[in-house]
This record gives structure tokens, C-alpha cells and sequence, in this order.
């Protein structure tokens, strides 16, 4: 399919959109990648919010609004909160 | 082995690992030229047979219904295995904690995060229970409504202090509550296969108006008992955890500081 | 833009594999390990991407546009959750083995025995 396959409120351009989720991609690469070489655990879970936010915009471009929400729920909120508990246990006793 | 003999042989074996899956992944259609003909033969009649106008919540409890069933039962045993490991041990006790906490300086909750988290849990909850209800006109479904629902306990936990949060939650309640969902979600379709239709078939009369909240049979009600049980399962697992490192914190706050 | 997806993918996997070999605490392991899964996600919608279509919602467009497929979306939908929750399996795992053992050095806990 070229150029605009369906005319709704909702589509832009082809070449936009191929823009968008260029960018959108190289950005969640640089994500990932920070995420791995960050080694301070309280950090990473911070960043690791980062990317869960930044993988949910990228499924958005790719026209999956039910996977944004579930990615944005889980991977922005739910987990980090499950990491930093988990990191308080372990810190107790490590001072 | 050394660390950096593990590293190398990681990198020759991996960048082989690699090679292969680009070279499985280059034969594939191309990015935007997906041929294949599942999608579209559902597109073309999901919205006459089910009356739905979510498709991605059609296609979860109705279409692949089964699968779905199977992966809720995953996240009831992760739950259940989270509190089966974290039990307490024979010869575990709670440690008092003054010996533990009292050289860490622990700085009392804000006011302004307990203010925001306050007057946020009304509007989170109110989000989370509409997603859960309408998985068949919106991108909604049980499976976000009830991780939001289980987010607005834990600020429930932010906002006060540990024991609000076990009084609004208890272990005995939840754990129903969970059991509650899931079994709810299998008892649909064993209620199908009572009435002689393959199991999770969709029975339920369809509505008349495509997409409107009492449309589509059996979806809502399976997406809300998958609601449910999403939540309850991730709060026993936050519950779980705050049990273990804040039991004691609690106790130091009135004694030490 | 045929392939670039494709490569990103690839990427995120090598650079979380590589996370998890080289890791020295047991909680960046994970985290590497939900990067990994993560590469997943996105491999599944970017198979069923179809270019200039609209998400496969007919509420306020009509019935028969064409849309991207749906059935990778549902796929992914529940794998995100359900991952959530066996990530925090895997922490108690964790907390378990700090109790025990006392060190959360995934190259010390392989040595001990017992």
C-alpha cells in the first residue's frame, strides 16, 4: 500500500510516520542499551521506568494502543515498584 | 574461568547466536507487508459475529479464549509462588529492629507525595475499573484495568502508612477475591460445555448496537472476572513483598526516630 | 525501513543476552532479562505492521478499513502482563538466595554447594 491507504482523522502521511517510528526505534535501542550498562541497581530501575515509557510510545506508533497500556501499567509502574522493594530487602542488610 | 575468558567466549558464541536470528529475521515479508491471511479473515468478520468493536479484546476472550485461560492460570501460580516462597521459615523470626535500621537515617514521607498519592487513588480507580469493563469498544481490556486497580493500592501504600494498606487489603480477602476471578473466567466456559457448545463459546445474547457495554456476550464478563483476578494476584504480590521489608521499618519509625 | 526494525530487535536481544552473562548482581540480571523479553514485544508488532493502516478498532471508523493485525496485538497484550508477574517470581527467588547465602553475586552463588 502507497501513500494514504484509508482517509480517518486518525492517519498522517506515510513518510511521517515512517519518521516517527525511526526515531522511536532508535531511541528504545538507546534505551536498552543504557539500561544494560547502568550497574547501580537503584538506577536502573529508574531508567528501566525510562524505557517502559519509551517502548510504549514506540507501540503506539505501531498502532497497538492495548499493548501501550498494558506496557505503560507494567513496565512504567508495577514493576520498578516490585524492584525497589525487593532492593530494600537487600539493602537492610548490606550498611 | 576466569570472568574475562566467560566474556570472550560470550562474545564469539553470541555474535554467532546473532548472525543466525538476522539472518531469520531478513527472510521474513519486509516491515509493513504483512501477507498473511489470519489477520484479515478475522478483520473482515469479527464485528458481525461478535458485535464487538475492539477487536484485540474479541480476539483475547472469544477467538483465542483458550490461550488466554492459560495464561491467566500462569500469573495465579506466579502469585501463589511468590507467597509460597516468601513464607516464613522454620526458624525465621522477625527481628527486632532496632539493631538493623537505627545507622540508616530514614527520612519521613513527604506531604506532597502523600497529598498526590491521596487524591490520585480515587481517579486510578475509577480508570482502572472502566478499562476492565469495556474491553470490547476501546483499547481496554481486563488485563490493564486490573494492573491499574492493583497501582492504586500501592498508592494506598504511599500515601499512608503500612498498616492502611494491609487493613484495605487482606491477605484472607484478596486471596479469594483471586480465586474468585479465576475460576470465574473457567467456569464460563465450563458453563458452555454444560450446554452442549464447544468450551468458551460465546452464548450470550450479542446486543443490538456494536460496541456498547452490554454487547458482545461473553467478553465483557470474562474480561471483568480477568480484571479481578489481574488485580488481586498483584496486589498479593506487592503485599508479599512490602511484608518482608517493612514489617520491621514500621516498628523502628515509632521506636528509634 | 524494510529491515531497520528487524536489526533493532536483534540489537536488544544481543545487548540483554550480554547483560545476563556479564552481570555481577542478581537484580540487574533480571532487569536484563525483562530487556530481553522486551525485544519480543516488539518483534511480534513489528511483524504484523501493515503500512498506512489504522489500529483494528471500528468504534469511530468505519467497519472495513483496512487495519494492522490484531492477533500479534493480543499475543503481546497478555505476555506483558503475565511476564510481570513471573519477573516477581524470580525476585523471590532472589531475596531467598540473599537470605540464604548471604551474597547476591550470581558468580559466587554458582560456586557454593549446598
Amino acid at each position: 500500500m502507497n501513500g494514504l491507504a484509508v482517509q480517518t482523522p486518525y492517519t498522517v502521511p506515510v513518510g511521517m510516520m515512517d519518521a516517527l517510528q525511526i526515531t522511536l526505534l532508535v531511541l528504545v535501542a538507546a534505551g536498552a542499551t543504557a539500561v544494560v550498562l547502568i550497574r547501580a541497581p537503584v538506577r536502573q530501575v529508574l531508567m528501566l521506568s525510562t524505557y517502559g515509557v519509551l517502548l510504549a510510545v514506540l507501540f503506539l506508533a505501531f498502532q497497538a494502543p492495548d499493548v501501550t497500556l498494558s506496557e505503560l501499567t507494567v513496565g512504567a509502574v508495577l514493576l520498578p515498584a516490585v524492584l525497589l522493594l525487593t532492593l530494600a530487602k537487600v539493602r537492610k542488610k548490606e550498611q | 574461568m576466569t570472568p574475562r575468558q566467560r566474556r570472550w567466549i560470550f562474545l564469539v558464541a553470541g555474535a554467532g547466536l546473532v548472525a543466525f536470528y538476522l539472518w531469520g529475521l531478513l527472510g521474513l515479508p519486509g516491515f509493513g507487508r504483512y501477507p498473511g491471511p489470519y489477520g484479515p479473515a478475522i478483520l473482515r468478520v469479527v464485528v458481525a459475529q461478535t458485535n464487538a468493536t475492539g477487536v484485540v479484546s474479541a480476539i483475547n476472550f472469544d477467538y483465542r479464549g483458550f490461550d488466554t485461560v492459560g495464561e491467566e492460570f500462569i500469573l495465579f501460580v506466579a502469585a501463589a509462588g511468590v507467597a509460597t516462597v516468601l513464607r516464613r521459615l522454620r526458624g525465621e523470626r522477625d527481628r527486632p529492629a532496632v539493631d538493623e535500621a537505627a545507622d540508616r537515617d530514614v527520612p519521613d514521607t513527604s506531604s506532597a507525595v502523600r497529598m498526590v498519592a491521596l487524591l490520585s487513588v480515587g481517579p486510578v480507580v475509577l480508570a482502572g475499573w472502566w478499562l476492565a469493563s469495556h474491553a470490547q469498544t476501546n483499547p481496554s481490556g481486563g488485563f490493564q484495568g486490573g494492573v491499574m486497580l492493583a497501582t492504586a493500592f500501592v498508592l494506598i501504600y504511599l500515601s499512608g502508612e503500612f498498616l492502611v494498606f494491609k487493613r484495605f487489603s487482606p491477605v484472607d480477602l484478596t486471596d479469594v477475591v483471586e480465586a474468585v476471578g479465576a475460576a470465574g473466567f473457567a467456569a464460563i466456559g465450563v458453563s458452555a460445555v454444560a450446554m452442549g457448545l464447544p468450551y468458551l463459546k460465546n452464548y450470550l445474547p450479542l446486543g443490538q448496537v456494536p460496541g456498547a457495554v452490554s454487547s458482545s456476550g461473553t467478553i465483557a464478563l470474562i474480561s471483568f472476572f480477568v480484571g479481578i483476578e489481574v488485580a488481586a494476584a498483584f496486589i498479593l504480590i506487592v503485599g508479599e513483598l512490602l511484608d518482608q521489608t517493612l514489617l520491621i521499618r514500621r516498628y523502628s519509625s515509632g521506636r528509634g526516630g | 525501513m524494510q529491515v531497520f526494525p528487524f536489526i533493532v530487535v536483534a540489537w536488544i536481544l544481543a545487548v540483554g543476552l550480554y547483560g545476563v552473562v556479564t552481570s555481577r548482581h542478581l537484580v540487574h540480571q533480571i532487569i536484563c532479562l525483562i530487556v530481553v523479553q522486551s525485544s519480543t514485544y516488539v518483534l511480534l508488532l513489528g511483524v504484523g505492521y501493515v503500512t498506512g493502516a489504522v489500529a483494528p478498532y471500528f468504534f469511530d471508523v468505519p467497519n472495513h478499513t483496512p487495519a494492522v493485525d490484531p492477533v500479534v496485538q493480543a499475543c503481546a497484550l497478555t505476555d506483558v502482563v503475565v511476564e510481570a508477574a513471573v519477573t516477581a517470581l524470580l525476585l523471590s527467588f532472589a531475596i531467598q538466595a540473599y537470605k540464604r547465602f548471604g551474597t547476591l553475586d550470581p558468580q559466587e552463588l554458582a560456586a557454593l554447594k549446598g
